[in-house]
C-alpha cells in the first residue's frame, strides 16, 4: 500500500499498530499488548499529527530513482533471509531461547518476589538496569526535543525585533 | 474544539477514568499486566485529550512546563535513588534485598518504586514533546501573521 498523503500514513500506521497489538492479545503477551495499543496506536500517532501540523500535508515527489540504494537493500534484504535459514524450529521446546534462562524466571519467580507477573519481576527486578537504561534513554529523548525545538523559541523572539525595526524605519 | 458540546461532555468523563486506569496498570502491574511504561503513556494520554479539548494553556494550568522539566529529572532520580539505596545499606546497585527485612517484601518495594520513577518520567517526557510541537505550530503561526 502506497500514500503520498502523510495523515494516510499516519492513520495506517496507527491501524497497523492497533492490528499489532491485537496479535499480541492473541498470543496472550498481554503486557506488549497493552504497550502496543498505548505508544504505537496511541502516543505515537498524536505525537505524527503534531509534526504534520508543522510540515507540508503531502510527501515531496522523488526526482529520480537511487539505483544503489535498491541495490543496498536488495543485498541486505537477501542476507537476512539466507540467515533464517538457521533458525531453530519454530516452537520447538529444546530451542536456546526455552532452555537458557527463562525456566529460572517461571519456576523461580513466585518463590523469590511473591509477585505473579513474571514480565514485572524481568524488567523491574531481574534486569533492571536494562529497564534503568531505557528510563535514561526516555530522559534523553525528551531533552533531545526540547534542545531543538525550546531554545529556538526563544531565539525567534529577539529576532522578530530587527525584522519589524526596517518597517518601521521605511514609514517616515 | 472547545465548543463542541458532545467533545466536552465525553472527555469530561472520559478523562478521569483514563487517568484512574493508568493508576490502576501502574500500582498494579507486578499481578496483572501493566508498568511504569504503558501506566506513564496512558496517563499522558489523558493530559493531551485534555489539552486537545480545552486548549494548552488550560492543560499547562494543570501541569506546567517547568514542573515536567523537574518531574522528569525526579523520575530518573527515583530509580537511580533506590538502585543507589542498595549500595548503601550493603547490596549491589539495584539490589532490593537489603531494603527490607523480608526479602519478598523488599523486592516489591524496589519494583513499585522503579516502576512509580519510569511512570513519572515517560508521562513527564510525553507531554513535554507534545508542548514543544504545539507552541512550535502556535509560534510559527504568529511569525506567519507578522509577516
Amino acid at each position: 500500500m502506497r500514500s503520498r498523503d502523510l495523515f494516510t500514513s499516519a492513520m495506517l500506521f496507527a491501524i497497523y499498530s492497533l492490528l499489532c497489538a491485537a496479535l499480541f492479545a492473541v498470543l496472550d503477551a498481554g503486557d506488549v499488548a497493552l504497550t502496543e495499543a498505548a505508544v504505537g496506536a496511541g502516543i505515537s500517532t498524536i505525537l505524527m499529527l503534531a509534526v504534520l501540523a508543522l510540515v507540508p500535508r503531502r510527501e515531496a515527489e522523488a526526482v529520480r530513482s537511487n539505483w544503489p540504494a535498491l541495490g543496498v537493500v536488495i543485498l541486505t534484504g537477501s542476507v537476512l533471509i539466507y540467515a533464517t535459514l538457521d533458525f531453530p524450529e519454530f516452537g520447538n521446546p529444546d530451542n536456546p531461547v526455552q532452555t537458557h534462562v527463562g525456566p529460572y524466571y517461571v519456576e523461580e519467580t513466585y518463590s523469590d518476589m511473591g509477585i505473579p507477573n513474571m514480565v514485572a519481576a524481568v524488567l523491574a527486578s531481574y534486569r533492571s538496569i536494562d529497564t534503568m537504561g531505557e528510563g535514561f534513554v526516555i530522559l534523553t529523548a525528551g531533552l533531545a526535543v526540547y534542545a531543538l525545538l525550546g531554545t529556538r523559541r526563544r531565539k525567534s523572539k529577539p529576532a522578530s525585533k530587527p525584522a519589524s525595526n526596517p518597517k518601521a524605519a521605511q514609514k517616515p | 474544539m472547545r465548543n463542541n458540546g458532545i467533545l466536552r461532555i465525553v472527555a469530561r468523563f472520559l478523562i478521569p477514568l483514563i487517568m484512574l486506569f493508568a493508576l490502576y496498570i501502574q500500582f498494579h502491574g507486578e499481578y496483572s499486566p501493566g508498568g511504569g511504561f504503558q501506566a506513564g503513556v496512558v496517563f499522558a494520554a489523558a493530559w493531551i485529550l485534555f489539552a486537545l479539548i480545552y486548549g494548552l494553556e488550560a492543560a499547562l494550568d494543570v501541569i506546567p512546563e517547568r514542573a515536567m522539566y523537574v518531574l522528569m529529572l525526579i523520575g530518573v532520580l527515583i530509580y537511580a535513588g533506590v538502585g543507589v539505596a542498595g549500595v548503601l545499606l550493603g547490596g549491589h546497585f539495584l539490589d532490593y534485598r537489603p531494603l527490607l527485612d523480608d526479602p519478598q517484601y523488599a523486592q516489591q518495594f524496589g519494583i513499585v518504586t522503579v516502576e512509580l520513577g519510569i511512570g513519572i518520567t515517560v508521562s513527564t517526557v510525553t507531554m513535554l514533546i507534545f508542548t514543544m510541537f504545539v507552541q512550535r505550530r502556535a509560534d510559527s503561526i504568529r511569525s506567519a501573521g507578522r509577516d
